[in-house]
């Protein structure tokens, strides 16, 4: 059972930060341990899923793109469906409720685009903790109405205005504020990496997702799907959909990360597929960095993927060649972004229209290997309204009025 | 040259040891290596050369800043080595504080003997603890190399006694909870933490940091402490008035420790 003791997934993973965190990881991990075999505490967390988030997300046969696409049966995990519109829910209100319980009535978080910030925000809400959102200062300005969101549910939201200013320099900026006021305060970190407990900790908040697609794909279909497909950022949608299925060896793992303007070009945020190994934000991993190992900013489309490392258990299931990573351009995703749209009534997240580009790419592989139409499970992580400035800009959708003849 | 020689000499003199910080290549590579000099000569005990990194999470707005311009000026990790190189050979060991992906990067054995092969002490790691430090351990012992561990007020008593073990030189003792700067009162909770790593360091100097920036603050630390570190208000110094600030401050910092 990974990870180890100390936090190892294999080579990676680990705990590369200040000593003075370690009290407070430790402390978190104790709590954790005990947390999820105290069925107060699931039980409790299950009811908070269903009851507020809204889960088990669908699992939902999309006939018309699967006719589209053509040689696969392809099946949606409504993640979007869920409270606050993404998978994210799952890992904040776990993280959310671990705090009350450790007796700490403040959570710091960091933020991209602003849906970790959002989810967060919200989780504070609704369990009434006191909530400080670190949003790079480049950030607040792209994503204004995110801000507003935040504030809206009781959040501060503090602009970072040091190193580049996007995500990975709000984290450091969470980690700063975690190490001067660790006694009171959780650092609600909103994907499965960083230092041990949380790759393994967010894992477990979000394998409900692989735990549900699996079971709902066996009642659907009788059998377990020939491919799982999802999105990797930071990786806590693909790792909460794999995880159930690693035990799964005829059950094919893809991870899809963003390849920018394609790994060719440098311009990209793909950690693995162009990234190499080193020690990021606690953990050892993949990560963009130069020859002195200076973190490289990473360039994507899609704001949730626009991060310069991965969670550590994906560089493990690489390593084992148990996942298969590879990337997707944005010209990809967004291909992917309106097919979802005009087929089904779907407006994806960009994050998720990775996985579903990825996965029409894999798919005449994967039938001429099979010799028959494959079914594969896409993670549809999140619901594309966050993303509609974006998709305007793209395809050219703001400013001229539709024709009228 | 061991730092223990720094603070040997600190030592005999019946005072704390000054241990000073500047990063290398601020605000470039030859103006970096003058401040460093400057330091020596104005009375430092010890030097800590900081390696500019991008994600610096354990330090604030001042040393952040510097690290920032080191960087936008192109300095490389082959500057820090030649700015210990241009620095080590007047007596006073020079230490690097660096965090620890840029050493992963360069290859940890042949970072250690390049550093070995400048004239440098060894490493301050303030996001390697010895759990994570395998590599680190060979490469230091093969290399001669000393290497500090910190401490915080957070840490256990039995993590004290473990990363004290894998100590040499000195113990950083992080005598308050957060991020690098200069402060105006000094932490109560600095002497009990350096009583603590006392009760299981034997003879291994414990130098605290913990935001000193006057000769005043520095005498208070060095009554209970055997190294007094400095770092933001020396950055402080340099970047607002030049190499005679840096001198001033270096000057009076030691003159509070030598009273």
């Amino acid at each position: 059972m990974l990870p180890d003791e100390k936090g190892h997934f294999g080579p990676y993973g680990g705990r590369f930060v200040p000593e003075a965190l370690i009290a407070a990881l430790d402390e978190l991990d104790a709590h954790y341990r005990k947390a999820m075999a105290d069925p107060e505490f699931t039980g409790e967390f299950e009811r908070m899923l269903r009851d507020y988030a809204g889960t088990p997300s669908l699992l939902y046969d999309a006939t018309r793109l699967s006719e589209r696409v053509g040689g696969a049966r392809i099946l949606l995990k409504r993640e979007d469906l869920n409270h606050t519109g993404a998978h994210k829910v799952r890992n904040v209100l776990g993280q959310a409720l671990l705090t009350k319980r450790m007796g700490k009535p403040r959570v710091i978080a960091e933020t991209g685009a602003g849906q970790h910030g959002v989810a967060s925000a919200t989780a504070a809400a609704y369990l009434d903790l006191e909530c400080v959102v670190y949003m790079g200062e480049v950030d607040t300005q792209r994503q204004a109405l995110n801000v507003a969101r935040m504030r809206m549910l009781g959040a501060t939201v503090i602009p970072v205005t040091v190193g580049s200013r996007t995500l990975k320099d709000a984290i450091n900026e969470a980690l700063r504020d975690w190490v001067t006021n660790v006694d009171s305060t959780h650092y609600l970190l909103g994907t499965a990496a960083g230092p041990h407990p949380f790759p393994a900790m967010v894992r477990d908040f979000v394998r409900g997702i692989g735990v549900e697609a699996r079971e709902q794909c066996l009642a659907l279909t009788g059998a377990l799907p020939d491919a799982v497909a999802a999105a990797v950022g930071g990786g806590s949608n693909a790792i909460g959909v794999f995880h159930a299925f690693v035990p799964d060896a005829d059950v094919r793992l893809y991870g899809f990360e963003a390849g920018g303007d394609g790994v060719e070009t440098g311009r990209h945020a793909a950690s693995i597929t162009g990234g190499s190994h080193g020690v990021l934000h606690g953990a050892r991993t993949f990560l963009l960095q130069d020859d002195d190992g200076q973190t490289i900013e990473s360039h994507s489309i899609s704001a949730g993927l626009d991060y310069p490392a991965v969670g550590p258990e994906h560089a493990w299931l690489h390593q084992q060649g148990r996942a298969r990573y590879s990337p997707v351009t944005d010209a990809e995703a967004m291909e992917a972004f309106a097919l979802l749209c005009r087929t089904e009534g779907i407006i994806p997240a960009i994050e998720s229209a990775h996985a579903l580009a990825g996965a029409i790419k894999v798919i005449p592989a994967l039938r001429e290997e099979l010799g028959r139409e494959p079914t594969v499970i896409v993670n549809l992580s999140g619901r594309g309204d966050k993303d509609m400035h974006t998709a305007g800009d793209y395809f050219g959708l703001f400013g001229a009025e539709d024709e009228v003849r | 040259m061991s730092v223990s020689v720094g603070y040997e000499k600190a030592r005999a003199e019946g005072r704390a040891a000054l241990v000073g910080y500047l990063p290398a290549g601020f605000p470039t590579v030859a103006e970096g290596i003058a401040a460093v000099n400057a330091m020596i000569e104005s009375g430092v005990d010890v030097v800590e050369i900081g390696l500019p990194y991008s994600d610096p999470v354990m330090d604030g707005p001042v040393i952040q800043r510097a690290t920032e311009t080191a960087l936008a000026n192109g300095v490389r990790t082959r500057d820090v080595l030649a700015t210990v190189e241009a620095t080590s050979g007047h007596g006073v060991p020079v230490l690097v504080m660096t965090y620890w992906n840029p050493v992963e990067k360069y290859g940890v054995d042949a970072f250690a003997r390049d550093l070995a092969a400048a004239g440098g002490a060894g490493l301050i790691t303030p996001d390697l603890i010895p759990d994570e430090a395998d590599e680190w351990l060979a490469a230091s012992e093969a290399h001669q190399l000393d290497r500090v561990f910190l401490v915080s007020p957070s840490s256990t008593d039995e993590r004290i006694a473990m990363t004290v073990a894998h100590c040499r030189g000195f113990v950083y003792a992080t005598a308050v909870m957060g991020v690098t700067g200069a402060r105006d009162s000094t932490s109560s909770a600095a002497p009990t933490l350096v009583e603590r790593i006392k009760r299981v360091s034997g003879s291994l100097p414990v130098g605290v940091g913990l935001g000193v920036r006057s000769g005043a603050q520095a005498a208070e630390v060095g009554a209970f402490a055997d190294g007094v570190i400095v770092g933001s208000a020396l950055v402080s110094a340099l970047a607002d008035g030049g190499l005679p600030a840096l001198r001033a401050l270096t000057a009076d910092l030691r003159a509070g420790l030598s009273t």
